[in-house]
């Protein structure tokens, strides 16, 4: 076997195949990019209706709910099945990458949404109620006051949920995304030893996570030096009562 | 004129009972009037009535002989845009510097030009004496530094009415004259007070109406003098006593 290893490096470690292995992990990365960030931003929209206090936004808050409750719980290769065959059903014929950054985006969502949740609660309702009373309204109150202090609350666990979905896009291949774990299948369906094809996957997901969790811990601890300041008292179980 | 009027005024917190039951009141356009009375009797309630953050259960509130509607955003905006209030707890933002704090309203909210803004707010914190803290953020605070950036942020919004809970509660006695002072001022200026504060004599120095409320419901109202020295019910003779003799 080590003889056979050997000799393959050869055949393996070429440009062209470099660029493969390349072209592979920028699928993994992008999409886990894509997702996550697309994600960030609608779970941030979730988060302001469903705590928004309005009675005709009811509804709207229980379909929130839902869609929260119930899309982190799906696996994501359920998911990924669900949006391919919901999509071709519905006669829009997706590439596959659009799929699975569709899928991430879903999952994504309703997983930082929790997050997001989470940080606005960590701020004192005493903060909501000083900038009710000077007339900052709903948005400018989340955008000048929530956000900045939730903000130590939201990133660390949001990266490294990132960084943990770079993993979980591997299952995109089951549906035939060239992404890193399916060049690990290519390469080793063309006779490179699986030890070669899917150790190459090995390293270069830890390449990628290793760095990024550093970076994480980087965040996390800039974050906790730079705003101490974050929940002053007890925080705050309930959506807070601002106004009628 | 009466610029606060509040008829039969009953709350409720959404979590827990009746706290205040059935309080009516009336302060006139530059008037300084407190509210003292035992712990948990709906003092700071009330200011949270008045501020719109807890719409009454029954009654009316009447700012300027209009009836305050809870459930009308715009009319709220509008009163609100007339008050300042300081909160007990003082609730400065955590994320802003003391400066940030006095500015951020008139400038991201009511569109002041920044450096008039900025200006007023360093006046107004130095007035305070905490012209050496402009920078700080509030957990770099003490409880009365915290308060006297709270009193320069509600000053900051040139409010008709303003409504001061404890404010004088974290102040060493050198500041709470200087408080003092400064309310004397803003009631020369013509500035609506309501001041909640178990301070006796800053009561009886700066009101020229004094309510006691118990449970709740108010008890006694009257000049500082007839509150202090002659009250008329028993309750308030109970609480005055036992208060001025501590
Ligand atoms: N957010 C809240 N939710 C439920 N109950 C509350 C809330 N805030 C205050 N209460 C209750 O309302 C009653 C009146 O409280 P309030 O703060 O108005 O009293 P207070 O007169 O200001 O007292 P103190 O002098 O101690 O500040 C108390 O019994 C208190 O337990
Ligand atoms: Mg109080």
């Amino acid at each position: 076997m080590p003889e056979g290893l050997l000799g393959q490096l050869e055949v393996f470690f070429t440009w062209q195949n470099a660029l493969l292995w390349l072209r592979a992990t920028g699928t993994t990365v992008a999409m886990a990019v894509v997702g996550c960030g697309v994600g960030f931003v609608l779970a941030n929209l979730l988060v302001l209706v469903r705590t928004w206090p309005s009675r005709w936004l009811l509804p709207l808050r229980v379909l929130i709910v839902l869609y929260v409750e119930v899309f982190r719980r799906i696996p994501f290769l359920v998911l990924i099945f669900l949006v391919l065959f919901t999509t071709r059903a519905l006669g829009l014929h997706m590439p596959l990458f659009a799929v699975a950054c569709v899928t991430v985006t879903v999952t994504a969502t309703a997983f930082i949404a929790e997050i997001v949740r989470a940080g606005y609660e960590s701020v004192h309702r005493n903060q909501w109620e000083s900038a009710a009373v000077m007339n900052f309204g709903r948005l400018r109150t989340v955008a000048l006051v929530v956000l900045p202090q939730a903000w130590t609350v939201i990133v660390p666990p949001a990266f490294s949920y990132f960084v943990m979905f770079i993993k979980e896009t591997s299952l995109a291949s089951q549906v035939g995304v060239y992404e890193l774990m399916q060049a690990g299948k290519y390469f080793n369906n063309v006779g490179v030893s699986p030890f070669l094809a899917f150790g190459t996957c090995l390293a270069i997901y830890f390449a990628l996570s290793y760095p990024l969790t550093r970076v994480g811990w980087r965040i996390e601890r800039r974050l906790a030096h730079r705003f101490r300041r974050t929940s002053p008292a007890e925080p705050l179980a309930a959506p807070p009562v601002v106004g009628p | 004129m009466a610029q606060i009027e509040l008829r039969g005024v009953s709350a409720r917190y959404p979590s827990g009972g009746q706290v205040l039951d059935g309080v009516s009141l009336v302060v006139d356009k530059g008037e300084v009037v407190s509210i003292i009375g035992p712990s948990g009797s709906g003092k700071s309630t009330l200011l949270r009535v008045l501020v719109g953050l807890l719409p009454p259960s029954a009654g009316e509130v009447w700012l300027d002989g209009s009836r305050l509607d809870y459930a009308d955003r715009k009319a709220l905006t509008a009163a609100r845009a007339r008050l300042a209030i300081v909160f007990q707890q003082f609730n400065l933002f955590q994320n802003m510097t003391a400066l940030d704090n006095v500015t951020v309203t008139p400038v991201k909210i009511r569109r002041e030009p920044k450096a008039s803004a900025r200006a007023r707010g360093e006046a107004l914190l130095r007035r305070v004496g905490l012209g050496d803290k402009l920078g700080a953020y509030p957990d770099e605070l003490s409880g009365g530094q915290q308060q006297r950036v709270a009193l320069a942020r509600a000053l900051a919004l040139g409010p008709e009415i303003l409504l001061l809970d404890e404010v004088t509660s974290a102040l060493d006695p050198e500041m709470v004259n200087e408080v003092l002072d400064a309310i004397r001022d803003l009631a020369n200026e013509g500035i609506t007070m309501l001041i909640v504060s178990h301070e006796m004599a800053f009561v009886r120095e700066v009101s020229d109406r004094v309510v006691m409320m118990a449970d709740g419901a108010v008890v006694e109202t009257g000049p500082p003098g007839q509150i202090f020295d002659a009250p008329r019910t028993e309750r308030c003779r109970e609480f005055v006593s036992k208060i001025l003799r501590h």
